[in-house]
C-alpha cells in the first residue's frame, strides 16, 4: 500500500475549478516529480495535500489518504499534528520562509516544542544534529545566527534543516532551488536525495524544470491547466513521452542538437481556469487535436508504462 | 580580424555602500573588476554569471544607463561612455535594449501603439504619423503580433506576449545592437522557445549584434556565438561556444558545467561542500574564485589572474593555467 494515495482531488475557488482532479501516489522513499507551467496547478496540488487551502478555495473532491486517514477531511487539531510533523514542507524563497527577526535556533527549537514536549537544552541538541545532517558549517555557532547573515544557499540548508527537524515521512518541496544560482542549486538538490535515501524519507518535488526532476526524482507527474496529464517512471516518460504536451515541453528544451537552429515551440499558451476550454484543456495548441478532442475531458489511462490523459495516446507513435 | 563593433576596455564599476561615519574603510561593491571584450559584427555574443558577478551592470554600462569608474566604451571606434545626451543619441538608435521583466519594463499606462511610437518620436527626426505607423506595422509584424495590441494596455497581456512587444520596442528604431538582459527568465519553458526563436529570426532577418546576457548555460549553448564567463565583477573565460561546452579551462566554468541539470545528466549526483559567492563589497585581493576552488594554491589568495590565451582561441584568467 502506497503511504500516500491522492485520488481525484479538486479545488475550487467559486465555480472555477483549480484542481480538476488530481491522482497520484508515493510510496515510501519514492521521489516524485510534478512539473508544470505557472498556473498548471502544481504548487496547488500540493498544498492540497496537506489541506493547506486557504478561503475562497476550497477542496471540493476527492480524498488523500495518508496513514489510514483522509487528509482532505480531517479536522484542523488533527491536521496540525501531521503537517510539519509528519509530512513537511520547504518553499522557494528562503528568505520568506525565516523569520528575520529571530535567530535560527530560536525558530527550530520553536517548531521542535510545538509539537514535542521537549526542554530547551533537547530542543537545541536536535537542532544541531539536524544542522548537521544538511551540512551547514560549525552548527553550533550557526544555531545563534540570524537569517540575513547567511548566504541564500545556506539559508535554504536551514530550512531543509527545519522541515527535517520531527523526521518526517514525506517532504513536500515547492521549487526549493528556483531562488538559488545553478551551482548551489546542483547542492541543494544533492542533498535532498541524500536525505532522501539515509533516511527513507518520501519527497514531492514540484517544479517547472524537467532536467531536475530527471536528475532527481523516480517518478514523474506532468500537469497542465489542474489536471496531471501524464505520470510514471522519469526515465519512461522522458524517453518516450505520449502526451502531446509533454512531447512539446521536452523539445522547447534548448539542447546542443538544437543549434543554429529553431526551437520546436508550442503555440499559445496555458488557459487560466476561468477560460477554460471545453473537451481536452490543451486542444487549442496541440497538433494532433480533432473534433473529438472538443468535447470529451480525457482520463489517465494506462498506456504502457506511463499513465496518459489524451485521446490519441498510443496513436501518435509514428509522428514522432 | 575585423575591427569589432563594440569593444569594452578596462572597464569598473564601483558604487559606494553606506557606512557608519566612524568606519574608516568606506564600503565600495566592486560590481566590475576590470572588464575587456571585443564584440564582432553579426555574433551572439553571450555573458553568463551568476547573481552578483556584474553581468547586468555590464550591459548597462555597455548601454549608457550607468557610467563607468575606469575604463572606456567604443561602438564603431567611437568612444561613446564619455558621451553627452546630444552626442550620444544617434548611438541610441543603434543600440537597443530588451529587459528581463516584461511585468516592469512597459510602461503600464501606454497602449503598444504609443509605447512603439515613443522611442521614433525620442530621436526627434520628423518622422510623420504615416511613416511611424507603417513601421509599428513592420515591428508587430516581425514580433508575430496582431494588429488588435495596439490599443491595448500592458496588463491585458500575458507574460510572453508582453516580451514580444518589448522586443518590438526595441527593433521599432533598427538598431544594430541589442543587449538582452536575461529576456526569457521570467518565461515559462514553452514561452521562453517561443521567444527565443524570435530573436533567433529578428538576428537572421535584421543582421543584428546581440549581447545576450544570462544564467542559463544551455541557452548559451543553443544561441550564443562566443561566451564570457563572469565571477564577482571579472571575466574569467571568455571562449567559443562550442570550445567551452567541449572544453573548458577555467575551474569556475567546469564548475558551472557540472552543474547544469539535463535530462539524463549527473549534476546532482555528487553530494559537494556548501560553496559561498564571496561579497563584492570590498572582495578578497587574489582571485575571486580561490575560495571554492579545488585547484586553489598561495598565490591565488594574493595575486589576481588576468584573462591569457588558454589555447583553443580560449582565453582564461587562472594562474593554474601557467
Amino acid at each position: 500500500m502506497p503511504l500516500l494515495e491522492v485520488d481525484n482531488l479538486e479545488v475550487s475557488f467559486g465555480k472555477h475549478q483549480a484542481l480538476r482532479g488530481v491522482s497520484f501516489t508515493l510510496e515510501k522513499g519514492e521521489r516524485l516529480g510534478i512539473v508544470g507551467e505557472s498556473g498548471a496547478g502544481k504548487s496547488m496540488a500540493a498544498f492540497a495535500v496537506i489541506n493547506l487551502i486557504s478561503e475562497p478555495g476550497r477542496i471540493s473532491g476527492g480524498s488523500v489518504r495518508f496513514d489510514g486517514r483522509d487528509l482532505a477531511t480531517l479536522p484542523p487539531e488533527e491536521l496540525r499534528k501531521v503537517r510539519g510533523d509528519r509530512i513537511a514542507m520547504i518553499f522557494q524563497d528562503p528568505m520568506m520562509t525565516l523569520n528575520p527577526v529571530l535567530t535560527i535556533g530560536t525558530q527550530m527549537v520553536e517548531t521542535l516544542q510545538a509539537h514535542r514536549e521537549i526542554s530547551f537544552a533537547e530542543a537545541r541538541r536536535i537542532a544541531i544534529e539536524k544542522l548537521d545532517l544538511v551540512a551547514v558549517p560549525s552548527a553550533e555557532a550557526r544555531f545563534d545566527s540570524y537569517p540575513h547573515e547567511l548566504s541564500g544557499g545556506l539559508r535554504q540548508r536551514v530550512v531543509i534543516a527545519i522541515s527535517l527537524l520531527c523526521d518526517p515521512e514525506i517532504i513536500i518541496a515547492d521549487e526549493p532551488t528556483t531562488a538559488l544560482d545553478v551551482t548551489i542549486q546542483a547542492e541543494i538538490m544533492a542533498l535532498l536525495i541524500r536525505l532522501c535515501e539515509d533516511t527513507g524519507m518520501g519527497m514531492i518535488l514540484i517544479t517547472h524544470d524537467l532536467a531536475v526532476v530527471s536528475e532527481s526524482c523516480q517518478r514523474l507527474a506532468v500537469m497542465y491547466a489542474g489536471k496531471v496529464i501524464e505520470e510514471g517512471a522519469v526515465n519512461a516518460i522522458l524517453q518516450a513521452p505520449q502526451h502531446p504536451y509533454t512531447r512539446g515541453l521536452i523539445n522547447a528544451l534548448p539542447q546542443m542538437n538544437s543549434r543554429g537552429g529553431l526551437l520546436t515551440q508550442i503555440r499559445g499558451t496555458m488557459p487560466g481556469i476561468s477560460e477554460l476550454p471545453e473537451g481536452c484543456a490543451f486542444h487549442p495548441r496541440c497538433d494532433f487535436a480533432n473534433a473529438a478532442c472538443k468535447t470529451a475531458i480525457p482520463e489517465l489511462r494506462p498506456l504502457g508504462a506511463q499513465n496518459v490523459a489524451c485521446i490519441h495516446a498510443g496513436a501518435l507513435k509514428e509522428t514522432v | 580580424m575585423n575591427a569589432p563593433l563594440v569593444s569594452v576596455k578596462g572597464v569598473e564599476k564601483r558604487f559606494p555602500m553606506p557606512s557608519h561615519f566612524l568606519q574608516l574603510k568606506k564600503p565600495v561593491l566592486h560590481a566590475l573588476r576590470g572588464v575587456d571584450m571585443n564584440i564582432q559584427r553579426g555574433e551572439a555574443f553571450c555573458v553568463v554569471g551568476e547573481s552578483g558577478c556584474g553581468k547586468t551592470t555590464l550591459g548597462r554600462v555597455i548601454m549608457g544607463l550607468l557610467e563607468p569608474s575606469a575604463g572606456e566604451v567604443h561602438y564603431e571606434g567611437t568612444r561613446i561612455d564619455t558621451l553627452g545626451e546630444g552626442d550620444r543619441r544617434p548611438f541610441r538608435r543603434k543600440m537597443q535594449m530588451i529587459f528581463q521583466n516584461p511585468y516592469a519594463s512597459l510602461n503600464p499606462r501606454m497602449n503598444v501603439a504609443k509605447t512603439l511610437a515613443e522611442p521614433l518620436k525620442m530621436l526627434g527626426d520628423g518622422m510623420s504619423a504615416a511613416d511611424i505607423s507603417a513601421k509599428i506595422d513592420d515591428v508587430m509584424a516581425a514580433v508575430g503580433a496582431s494588429k488588435e495590441w495596439l490599443t491595448r494596455l500592458p496588463h491585458e497581456f500575458s507574460g510572453g506576449q508582453r516580451q514580444r512587444i518589448s522586443i518590438a520596442r526595441a527593433l521599432i528604431t533598427d538598431p544594430d545592437f541589442i543587449v538582452a538582459d536575461e529576456p526569457i527568465s521570467a518565461l515559462d519553458v514553452s514561452i521562453q522557445a517561443q521567444v527565443l526563436n524570435l530573436l533567433s529570426k529578428a538576428r537572421q532577418e535584421r543582421n543584428l549584434t546581440y549581447f545576450f546576457i544570462t544564467h542559463d548555460l544551455s541557452v548559451v549553448e543553443h544561441f550564443g556565438d562566443r561566451v564570457a564567463v563572469m565571477y564577482l565583477g571579472s571575466v574569467v573565460e571568455l571562449s567559443d561556444v562550442a570550445e567551452i561546452f567541449e572544453r573548458p579551462k577555467h575551474p569556475y566554468t567546469r564548475l558551472l558545467l557540472s552543474a547544469i541539470p539535463r535530462i539524463g545528466g549527473q549534476a546532482f549526483s555528487a553530494e559537494r561542500a556548501p560553496g559561498e559567492i564571496p561579497t563584492a563589497v570590498n572582495p578578497p585581493a587574489g582571485c575571486a574564485f580561490a575560495s571554492r576552488c579545488p585547484l586553489a594554491h598561495d598565490r591565488c589568495r594574493v595575486e589576481m589572474p588576468v584573462l591569457r590565451d588558454a589555447g583553443g582561441g580560449a582565453m582564461a584568467a587562472c594562474h593554474a593555467l601557467d
